[in-house]
């Protein structure tokens, strides 16, 4: 039954995607034939046909072309999407297991400890909802290097789901479990290893999973700023070529590999699930 | 008269009221010895501070006054020399039953070898009968007697002076309970463990213990009597019933749960002693202790 409910779905979904690109295959308007040029037209010489959203089959043909070559570098302004999106997958990465180095240990120190959690909250609550981009202007003139500042963005933004979903993990901890570890006379860093770690882990997780996400969504924004390479660079470079299919088709890439970064999580996020 | 291996002196739990209120004494003097090698037994109803004194005696909780002894020093936090079993099982998880048995083995005898903790974790495990792949299954996959079973190996593995158990039995239905009971029994008499039990269960107590020790209602809950069970062992619960001094007992510790815990309850006078009176039956009937000033315990109960 679960096998045909796959099916079922899948052949739902490859129906709805059919009927999607169709409606916007048909929407999109056609290229007029000179013939048919009005006397305006005529005398504007009626070669500019109007900018229009291009129809999925010429994205489908450049996602081929890009796809079939996607690591050629043909200098500044013209590298491949593989290349554009390993920049963009350097600096989320750096930036968040930079900020995981951060974040889970002081949230276990958060968790742990009633005082360390009154102190730091604070300060938890106004950073945190600072739009991490706010951050771009200060980390450009501190930093001065657009790369690393961009990393710092990511930085900034993913350290606050990872630290406060480590605290929260840490801190709920069954007190049964606890109480095994203090009863083995398990050491301070024994009880994180062999009790809180393992128990806070799905939680943890969680925070990292929803990081990811975040780091993803704001790399794009941070490098339309900082410019140079990168998948946000990309698209608005192809904006201002006025190359609309290469921006639908990095758009797609934009989902495709967010998707794939959340796949990866989730998969991780099994591996450490325990059933009570 | 020696010391027992265990003593609580003058143990007693209040809690602190909130803001300005009077604090709340859940027990009040308990004194009580208990030596080595014995299964005692404590029975009371819920609220009376049995789960509480179990904690002291873990380390887990501490004594608002008084002291727990043991071997001559005074129990101050948890130790390796105290095992516990809870009702809850508190197996971690995410480990299979073995390593919840060999992380307490390795944190027990540091310098084993991997083969040695192995070894000396499945002899337990086996005892207990959890082996040929069950010992690799994860808490969730197994049933509750199974788990209360890895939660005993556990227990027993660490080789504890002091085994205790709070309601160990509690969640689990009759049958697992009387095979888990004949399994504990086995054990015990294979080892010179003491054990402190808390149950509600009248005839698991006889079938188990060496005494029973019985609380009054809380608030100022105390020891009130503490009553021998001189069946000799080994006993069986088919066999158990018929032995004259059965009947006798738990007629006394259900008289007790029914009216006694209620009318003995409240906070005592000044100089009232605080040991328990000792209630022993035999050939020659009731024998309360003689230092007993107060009426028998076996008198009826106005």
């Amino acid at each position: 039954m679960l096998a045909s409910l796959n099916a079922r779905a899948l052949v739902l979904s490859l129906v709805l995607l059919a009927v999607f690109l169709g409606l916007w295959e048909a929407a999109s308007p056609k290229q007029q034939l000179a013939g048919e040029l009005t006397e305006y037209e005529l005398l504007m010489g009626g070669a500019e046909p109007k900018a229009a959203v291009p129809p999925p089959s010429d994205v489908i043909a450049k996602a081929w072309e890009e796809l079939s070559n996607p690591f050629y570098d043909a200098g500044p302004n013209d590298k491949g999407i593989g290349i554009q999106i390993g920049y963009s997958l350097y600096r989320v990465l750096s930036g968040y297991f930079l900020a995981a180095a951060i974040a889970i240990p002081v949230g276990f120190l958060i968790g742990m400890s009633p005082l360390m959690y009154k102190a730091l909250d604070p300060f938890i609550q106004v950073l945190r909802p600072i739009s991490p981009l706010a951050w771009m202007p200060l980390a450009l003139f501190v930093i001065q290097d657009s790369q690393a500042s961009a990393i710092f963005v990511i930085f900034i933004c993913s350290i606050w789901p990872m630290l406060i979903n480590t605290a929260f993990g840490v801190a709920g901890v069954r007190k049964d479990w606890v109480n095994v570890a203090r009863t083995h006379e398990l050491g301070p860093l024994k009880t994180a290893w062999i009790v809180i770690l393992p128990a806070a882990a799905p939680t943890i997780l969680t925070g990292m999973r929803i990081s990811i996400g975040i780091a993803w969504l704001v790399i794009v924004a941070a490098e339309m700023l900082v410019g140079g390479t990168g998948i946000g660079y990309y698209v608005w470079n192809e904006w201002n070529n006025l190359d609309l299919t290469s921006v639908v088709f990095s758009i797609l890439m934009i989902g495709v590999v967010g998707m794939l970064l959340d796949t990866a999580f989730a998969y991780c996020a099994r591996l450490v699930q325990y059933q009570e | 008269m020696s010391k027992p291996f265990l003593s609580l002196q003058n143990l007693t739990k209040r809690f602190q009221a909130p803001k300005g209120g009077e604090a709340l004494t859940v027990f009040e003097n308990v004194n009580l010895g208990i030596e080595k090698g014995e299964f005692v037994c404590i029975i009371g109803h819920s609220g009376c501070g049995k789960s509480t004194i179990l904690n002291i005696l873990a380390g887990l909780d501490e004594p608002t006054e008084g002291a727990v002894i043991m071997n001559g020093k005074e129990v101050s936090g948890p130790s390796l020399d105290r095992g516990i079993v809870f009702q809850n099982y508190s197996l971690l998880p995410w480990l299979s039953a073995l390593k919840n048995v060999t992380f307490a083995v390795q944190a027990r005898y540091k310098s084993w070898s991997k083969k040695q903790v192995h070894d000396h974790s499945m002899k337990y495990l086996e005892m207990v009968g959890l082996a040929g792949g069950a010992e690799l299954r994860k808490p969730s996959q197994l049933s509750g007697g199974m788990r209360q079973r890895v939660s005993i190996a556990r227990a027993f593995a660490i080789q504890p002076e002091l085994l205790l158990l709070d309601e160990p039995f509690g969640a689990l239905d009759a049958l697992t309970r009387g095979s888990i009971q004949d399994e504990l029994i086995r054990i015990w008499s294979g080892s010179d463990q003491t054990v402190f039990m808390i149950t509600h269960d009248v005839d698991e107590a006889i079938l188990l213990a060496d005494r029973i020790l019985l609380m009054t209602n809380g608030p100022y809950a105390r020891v009130a009597e503490s009553v021998q069970v001189d069946i000799p062992r080994p006993r069986e619960r088919a066999n158990i019933i018929h032995h004259s001094d059965y009947y006798d007992i738990r007629n006394h510790l259900v008289e007790f749960l029914a009216t006694r815990s209620k009318a003995l309850a409240g906070k005592q006078e000044e100089g009232t002693p605080s040991e328990p009176s000792i209630v022993r039956f035999g050939a020659h009937g009731v024998v309360s202790d003689p230092k007993d000033n107060r009426k028998p315990a076996t008198s009826p109960v106005e």
